[in-house]
C-alpha cells in the first residue's frame, strides 16, 4: 500500500514538567505543522498540568545511535575511571575536598 | 571480547535480566508481530471505546457528571494516542494499524459491542468495565517493550479516576429510589460476565500465553486477573447493596479466593466473530468519523504547505 500523500508528519514530543528541569520525551502524534503538533501535544500530554513547555520535533530530524554498536561505540570511556572523583587518594586529615 | 552469540539467545538474556526491549534493539519476527497486534488492538479499544459512554454525553444527569463523563471520553482519545504511537515504534504506518480497525482486519475488545441502556450503565462501565481494565494495565506496566511499558505507566495514573466515578454512580444510584436501585442491579447484571470475559481465554485455552510470558509481554495469566479482579469486586458491590448475579459465588476458606460460576465462551466466541449487539454499529461508526473527517485531513495539509511556502517567500 502506498502512503497517502495527505498523511500528517510523525512529530515526536518534549515536555518540560517544571521551569528549570530538562524537557522529556513523552511520545509523538502526527499533525500538519509545527503550531497544530504543539497545540495537539498540549491535549495529549498535558491533560493535568504535567507540562510548562513543549518541543514538538519532526520525527525524520532526529537521528540517533545504533544500539548494535553500543559496545564499540561507548568503548572509550571503558577504561578511564580517573574521571571520576573517587579514584583520587585523598591524605588523611583534609577537609572539604 | 565476549563471543558473538546467537541474536534469539542474546534477546531472551536481555528479557530475563529484565532489561527493556527498545525500538532499535534487534528482536524476533514474532515478538515484533505479537506486540503489533496486542498494541493495536489495545489501541483500537481505548477508541471504541468512546462510543457507548459517547452516547450518554448528552443525556448525564447532572453538570457535574456530564463535566466527568467528557473528561474521561477525552482521556480515552488521549490512551488510543499513546498506544498508536507505541504501536507506530514497532514500524507499522497509523495508516496501515487504522485502515485494519475500519476495514475490520484489527480486533478491539468486545466488550465494547454490548449497548449502553440505561445511564446505570455508565457507572457499572466505569466500575467494572475499568476496573477489569486497569488489572491488565497495571501488569503492563512492567511489560518487556520500553514504549509499551511508558504508555501504560501514563494510563494507570490517568484511569483510576475513570474506576472511581463508576463506582461512585452505582453507588449514588443503589442509595437511590427504588426505580434507582432496580437500574442499578440491571446493569451489574448485565455487565457482570462480559466483563469477565475481558480477561480473555481461560489459560487452558489461551494458545499465544506461554510465549508472551516467557517474553514477559504478560505477566499474569488470564486466570489469575480475573480471579484477583473478581475477589476484588464482589467486596465492593457489596458495600452498595448489590449482588453478583451469579448464584455460585461463594467465598471459599481454603483458597481464601471466591469461588465463582462458568462463564459462557459461546457468547464470548459468537461476540469476537462478529455477532455481538454491536459490532456493526461501532465499525460503521468509525468508518463515517474517518470518512467525514478526510476533507479536515487534507486540508490541512494544504494549509501547512501554504504556509511554508509564503514562509519560504
Amino acid at each position: 500500500m502506498s502512503e497517502n500523500p495527505n498523511n500528517w508528519p510523525l512529530w515526536e514530543i518534549f515536555i518540560q514538567s517544571k521551569r528549570g528541569l530538562e524537557h522529556k520525551h513523552v511520545g509523538s502524534l502526527h499533525a500538519a505543522d509545527a503550531q497544530m503538533a504543539i497545540e495537539n501535544a498540549r491535549d495529549v500530554y498535558t491533560r493535568r498540568q504535567e507540562g510548562n513547555s513543549i518541543w514538538a520535533v519532526l520525527a525524520d530530524n532526529l537521528h540517533s545511535s545504533r544500539p548494535e554498536d553500543a559496545e564499540s561505540f561507548y568503548d572509550p570511556a571503558d577504561d578511564k575511571v580517573y574521571r571520576h572523583p573517587t579514584f583520587y587518594t585523598m591524605p588523611e586529615g583534609a577537609k572539604y575536598i | 571480547m565476549t563471543e558473538p552469540i546467537n541474536l534469539e539467545e542474546g534477546f531472551q538474556a536481555k528479557i530475563d535480566a529484565e532489561l527493556k526491549i527498545e525500538p532499535k534493539d534487534w528482536m524476533p519476527d514474532a515478538y515484533r508481530k505479537t506486540l503489533v497486534r496486542q498494541i493495536s488492538q489495545h489501541a483500537h479499544s481505548e477508541v471504541v471505546g468512546m462510543l457507548p459512554e459517547g452516547n450518554w454525553i448528552t443525556r448525564a444527569p447532572s453538570l457535574r457528571r456530564k463535566a466527568i463523563l467528557l473528561a474521561k471520553v477525552q482521556d480515552e482519545a488521549g490512551h488510543g494516542l499513546y498506544l498508536y504511537s507505541a504501536v507506530e515504534t514497532l514500524g507499522t504506518s497509523r495508516e496501515k494499524t487504522i485502515d485494519d480497525l475500519l476495514s475490520g482486519k484489527a480486533k478491539y475488545s468486545s466488550i465494547f459491542n454490548y449497548p449502553t441502556l440505561t445511564w446505570a450503565d455508565i457507572g457499572a462501565i466505569g466500575w467494572l468495565v475499568d476496573g477489569a481494565a486497569i488489572m491488565n494495565q497495571v501488569m503492563l506496566c512492567r511489560t518487556s517493550y520500553g514504549p509499551y511499558a511508558r504508555a501504560m505507566v501514563r494510563i494507570c495514573k490517568e484511569e483510576s479516576f475513570h474506576q472511581r466515578q463508576g463506582y461512585e454512580i452505582m453507588s449514588v444510584l443503589s442509595k437511590g429510589t427504588e426505580e434507582q436501585q432496580a437500574m442499578a442491579q440491571d446493569a451489574l447484571d448485565r455487565w457482570w460476565w462480559p466483563s469477565l470475559m475481558m480477561f480473555g481465554p481461560t489459560d487452558a485455552n489461551s494458545p499465544h500465553s506461554a510465549q508472551s510470558m516467557k517474553w514477559k509481554i504478560k505477566r499474569q495469566s488470564n486466570d489469575e486477573l480475573r480471579q484477583t479482579f473478581i475477589d476484588r469486586t464482589v467486596q465492593q458491590a457489596e458495600v452498595i447493596g448489590l449482588t453478583i448475579p451469579d448464584p455460585e459465588l461463594k467465598w471459599n476458606e481454603g483458597t481464601k479466593q471466591y469461588d465463582w460460576g462458568t462463564i459462557d465462551w459461546t457468547e464470548f466466541y459468537d461476540v469476537v466473530a462478529g455477532n455481538g449487539p454491536c459490532n456493526k454499529e461501532r465499525s460503521a461508526a468509525r468508518n463515517k468519523a474517518h470518512d467525514e473527517g478526510e476533507w479536515v485531513r487534507n486540508a490541512a495539509m494544504a494549509y501547512a504547505a501554504k504556509k511554508a511556502k509564503q514562509k519560504a517567500a
